[in-house]
């Protein structure tokens, strides 16, 4: 039963990064830009948890603390780029 | 019957990352994507790391997903303000059916002062106190 379920969340994993994706190359503005990119990381830390059940392999939730933790940086780094560039 | 609970908290984080990612490419301004994107994809990676602990079933990994879960559970709204502040401030335009923007009357971007916007009206009982007090009573 898991794999047949694991098949099914990966494409609905995917077709969320597509949409994502999709507005990350549309978004009318560097906010919406950001707002995406912080969606793709957030999906992609789905996307490790269940590759850790797939495998088996729990040592790959270390990957997903990473990656949400470089997410935030770069969302706060991003941010203070867009309010540093008005004062200018 | 782990199998059971793994697949529906699977499923559900799943379903969540999908609707968040319909509704940032759906609605049509800045604030209204993030309100998607930011709850409902925290929602999402949270369920996914729930399933992840239920299926291990181990102290040491349920002690990694917990902190994720927290992890995401601090930073998101934290990176939605920032992220939401920097665009409004930076002139993002909003969606043309906003009725009630208060922020644009009352804030000044400037001096980043706020007001409340009843200092003149006859309703307000107590004055408010003046930016540069007299010496004299």
């Amino acid at each position: 039963m898991i794999p047949f379920v694991i098949n099914i969340v990966y494409f609905l994993l995917s077709l969320a990064l597509l949409l994502a994706f999709i507005r990350l190359t549309r978004g009318p503005s560097l906010p919406d830009r950001v707002v995406a990119l912080e969606l793709i990381a957030s999906i992609v830390v789905g996307f490790v948890g269940v590759h850790a059940i797939d495998t088996g392999i729990s040592s790959l939730l270390d990957v997903a603390i990473v990656i949400a933790l470089t997410a935030f940086l770069a969302a706060i780094g991003f941010a203070r780029f867009l309010e540093r560039g008005t004062q200018e | 019957m782990t199998d059971i609970i793994v697949s529906i908290l699977l499923l559900a984080g799943a379903g969540f990352m999908l609707l968040a990612a319909v509704g940032i490419i759906r609605l049509p301004d800045l604030p209204t994507r993030m309100h998607a994107s930011t709850k409902a994809g925290a929602m999402g990676a949270m369920f996914t790391m729930a399933g992840v602990a239920f299926f291990f079933a181990d102290g040491v990994v349920l002690a990694r997903a917990f902190a994720i879960v927290v992890f995401i559970l601090i930073t998101s709204p934290i990176a939605a303000h920032v992220i939401g502040r920097a665009g409004y401030f930076i002139g993002t335009p909003l969606w043309s059916g906003t009725i009630k923007d208060e922020l644009r009357d009352n804030y000044d971007s400037q001096t980043h002062t706020l007001r409340s916007g009843y200092e003149d009206s006859p309703e307000s009982v107590t004055l408010p106190p003046k930016p540069n007090p007299d010496k004299n009573p």
